[in-house]
């Protein structure tokens, strides 16, 4: 989100809680929701894929709703309003294929015709495979599937092969694909929100959720860009509560200003600051010195901080003043004075959603095994685990499998070592135990941020030189 | 419920802490853009830097405009002196040099090793005895009142020494006042025109004069953001030593239309002192008072293309340069200049993209040149 898009953002609050009648907030909420994945994704130079893009979001939306409703249930007259909506907003927008209006949401859209023939075949398709295939094959399938478009989404190559096959089907020259023409804005955190309401789902902890409170819980728009991943439960607790929620409470509006003013203070000022000497390939290729790569390096990381922990502000602080509670993200983790609790205060809806949905399965499938295996092995494999789809998820390549490694082997580590030293550790004195803390929260900081040099970097090649200029070995070397 | 900010949400807001708190925020916000407007406080915030202080200063005046060179054209001549290593001049033992001029000297296409300024610098050489240091204050633009401007800013530093290098280019009075530089420090070169009465335009619709909101902080917010992209920019070029990046270019033409005009101008007598700016070059020397100052005129380009028995080079038909020396021969005698005329002193080879930006090798020759000459 740009400085332009959070005014407009403020505004359409303002109107919200000013004016506009308690009973429609929800209404309201899923229908700006749905207008500002239009709004607010970039153009791409493949033509009409701005417009499918959002509009496959919703398509696919709507299906994890269809598919995760209990077969007793039938979609209820509201469920069809809000589908009738979202339709009608998605025939309108291809309508500006036709007219010139002021405010374009996307660039020109595919023909009418199209865009009515793509979503009749996908609700046909919908309607069909919930029909006759059985719930739970019907919940693994739309998983598998949603895994499968991540990972195209997410691996440069198949992007790019992507990019490929959607230009030549657009008629343009398919020798410029690019994977980065797939730059699917909001498809991270929808994905995994998605997949959670399927795993709900299939454990039966879903709760029952109308498709307006689906599809605003899925892509609420100031969460849409850079999460948080709330939880359907809690966004459903405040959704349900909108109507009887204070328009004008000065507490609220209080909250959420101050919030969005910290956000922005650390995006736009701090973080946009950091930006411009911070490690980047080209800084690294350029930097003179030892000390000039470790400036970058400690640049890096807290720019990443203040850049994602002033989106979360944001985002929090619009959520609070549209009455949807979401999640906190970060809670001061360069202050912690141990890689565990660094990742119970880091991206934390994140790491709960992967310790929920992937650490914990894990690891009661295996201590569910014959023979046991022992906690240690456990512990490793769902921890490495854990970290590697954390990693995959920025996106599958190299450095960012090796980055989840790093940090699964620091979990580890510092698990075994918290195991043998507890009873020496309770043992010192008030005095040395600050003196403790304190050695931990400079080597915890100091090993997060050589783990971000496989954040920053594209290449092995390129990690490898610049952790060797960290060192003062091979300065200039990178490649 | 919002952990890290207990501070925030522990209090009880009402609507009256709103309306104060807008209240207090909006007469803040005016009193400070009132004060802004009536202080302006640019040019002392100017003064405050990075350079020389958390990083070394810049070996040249920051210019250009992009992100990648870590670099950025300002107009506070105060935050771009003050991120120079001129400003950071520590030692009284050394005779500072002054080397000024326009892209040419600044170092167009050179990194800042190979520009003039630094080949100066590496020959260890003597200036009345004492070891001189060079410090390359040269600014891309033609203008020889846009030299002057930052002469009279770098006196200041109580130069020893100034090389003073100008083309043709440089002179054509009605271009004086057309680089930016100048017209964004409208006060300061209006104090200029009037101390050493210039024949330059004090009231030049060039000129950016601000008006009250243009003084306010929400009319300075791109001085301000420069100045504080300035200060940035002190981390990466401490790190990487990078101030412009160098990329292919196109060289300069050796063919040319059959042309024989200079600015509209067709025959030897137009030229004079009403037409070049003599009078820019004379209030330099003047105002750098006791400090000597060597007057050089730059090597150019030597065509040997079609139509080059009319034109030396894209810029200049041969007759107008020609006439131009004769004229600098003539004020250098007239005005007892210290004149070095190097017209002709570097090969066509050793050219870049323009008749007067030069390759590492012919700065070396124009160098040597001037090493030989000073005093």
């Amino acid at each position: 989100m740009d400085l332009a898009q959070i005014a407009v953002m403020l505004a359409a609050a303002a109107l919200y809680l000013m004016i506009l009648p308690a009973r429609w907030r929800g209404w309201a909420l899923m229908i700006g929701s749905v207008v500002a994945i239009y709004w607010l994704q970039p153009s791409l130079a493949i033509r009409w894929l701005d417009y499918a893009l959002p509009t496959a979001i919703l398509a696919i939306t709507m299906l994890g709703w269809y598919f995760t409703l209990p077969q007793d249930v039938k979609p209820m007259r509201a469920d069809i309003a809000a589908f009738t909506v979202t339709i009608l907003i998605v025939l309108t927008l291809s309508l500006t294929r036709y007219i010139d209006v002021p405010l374009q949401l996307t660039t020109r859209p595919p023909p009418l015709e199209t865009v009515a023939a793509a979503l009749a075949a996908l609700l046909l398709g919908g309607v069909l495979l919930r029909r006759f295939l059985p719930p739970k094959a019907l919940l693994w399938l739309a998983m598998i599937g949603l895994i499968v478009l991540f990972g195209v989404v997410k691996t440069p190559a198949l992007a790019q092969e992507a990019a490929r096959l959607l230009r030549l089907n657009a008629g343009q020259d398919s020798t410029l694909a690019a994977g980065s023409e797939l730059a699917w804005l909001g498809f991270s955190y929808v994905a995994f929100r998605l997949i959670q309401t399927i795993r709900d789902r299939q454990s039966g902890i879903l709760p029952a959720l109308s498709l307006s409170e689906y599809l605003t819980f899925i892509v609420f728009a100031p969460a849409f860009t850079a999460g948080p991943i709330a939880r359907a439960e809690n966004f459903t607790e405040s959704f349900r509560a909108l109507p009887g929620m204070t328009g004008r409470d000065a507490q609220r509006i209080t909250v959420g200003l101050s919030r969005i003013a910290a956000g922005m203070f650390k995006k736009f000022v701090i973080a946009d600051s950091l930006a411009a000497f911070s490690l980047s390939p080209v800084l690294a290729e350029q930097a003179q010195t030892t000390g000039s790569l470790w400036v970058m390096l400690y640049a890096y990381g807290f720019r990443l901080f203040f850049d994602f922990s002033g989106y979360t502000d944001i985002a929090i602080g619009l959520g609070i003043l549209f009455g949807i509670l979401l999640p906190e993200n970060f809670d001061r983790p360069y202050l912690k004075n141990n890689i565990t609790t660094f990742w119970q205060s880091w991206h934390k809806s994140l790491s709960d959603w992967v310790r929920f949905y992937v650490y914990s399965p894990l690891s009661r499938s295996m201590l569910r095994r014959k023979p046991k295996p022992s906690n240690y092995v456990i512990i490793f494999i769902s921890t490495a685990a854990t970290m590697v789809v954390i990693g995959l998820w920025h996106e599958v390549a190299i450095p960012f499998l090796i980055w989840g490694v790093w940090h699964a082997g620091g979990l580890f580590t510092h698990k075994v070592w918290s195991d043998k030293t507890r009873a020496w550790y309770r043992g010192l004195t008030a005095g040395r135990k600050r003196i403790w803390t304190a050695a931990g929260v400079l080597i915890t900081l100091q090993f997060v941020m050589l783990g971000w040099v496989w954040f920053a970097m594209p290449t092995v090649n390129q990690a490898l030189a610049v952790f060797a200029g960290l060192f003062g070995l091979n300065l200039g070397g990178a490649p | 419920m919002m952990p890290g900010w207990d501070w925030l949400t522990r209090a009880k807001y009402t609507g009256g802490f709103m309306l104060r708190v807008l209240l207090k925020a909006a007469i803040l916000f005016a009193i400070i853009n009132l004060l802004f407007a009536l202080t302006n406080p640019i040019p002392a915030l100017g003064m405050i830097s990075i350079y020389n202080l958390l990083s070394p200063g810049r070996l040249r005046l920051p210019y250009g405009e992009s992100e990648s060179s870590y670099n950025l054209s300002l107009y506070d001549l105060n935050a771009m002196f003050a991120s120079h290593t001129l400003n950071g001049r520590h030692n009284p033992d050394e005779a500072a040099v002054l080397v000024m001029g326009d892209s040419a000297v600044w170092g167009m296409l050179l990194e800042n090793k190979d520009t003039l300024a630094s080949c100066l610098d590496s020959r260890a050489l003597s200036v009345d005895g004492r070891p001189a240091r060079f410090y390359n204050i040269g600014y891309p633009t033609l203008s020889a009142a846009k030299d002057l401007l930052l002469l009279d800013r770098a006196m200041e530093y109580q130069p020893d020494l100034i090389l003073w290098l100008v083309t043709l280019e440089n002179m054509p009075r009605r271009e004086q006042l057309a680089t930016p530089l100048a017209q964004n420090n409208a006060a300061a070169m209006r104090d200029l025109i009037a101390a050493y009465d210039l024949d330059l335009d004090a009231s030049d619709p060039r000129f950016v004069d601000l008006d009250f909101i243009g003084r306010t902080l929400i009319g300075q917010r791109r001085a301000l953001a420069d100045w504080w992209r300035l200060q940035l920019y002190a981390f990466p070029w401490a790190q990487t030593g990078i101030d412009q990046v160098i990329g292919d270019y196109t060289p300069r033409s050796n063919d040319f239309d059959e042309d024989a005009t200079w600015y509209e101008l067709a025959g030897a007598e137009q030229l004079d002192d009403t037409t070049l700016a003599f009078d820019v070059l004379n209030a330099g020397i003047a105002r750098a008072g006791n400090v000597p100052v060597m007057m050089i005129n730059e090597p150019i380009f030597v065509a040997d293309g079609v139509n080059s028995d009319i034109r030396y080079n894209f810029w200049y038909p041969r007759w107008a340069y020609d006439r131009y020396r004769e004229l600098m021969r003539e004020h250098a005698d007239a005005e007892g200049w210290t004149y070095l005329d190097l017209w002709d002193a570097v090969p066509p080879d050793e050219f870049t993209d323009s008749p007067v930006h030069l390759t590492p090798e012919g700065t070396q020759m124009l160098c040597g040149q001037i090493a030989e000459a000073l005093p």
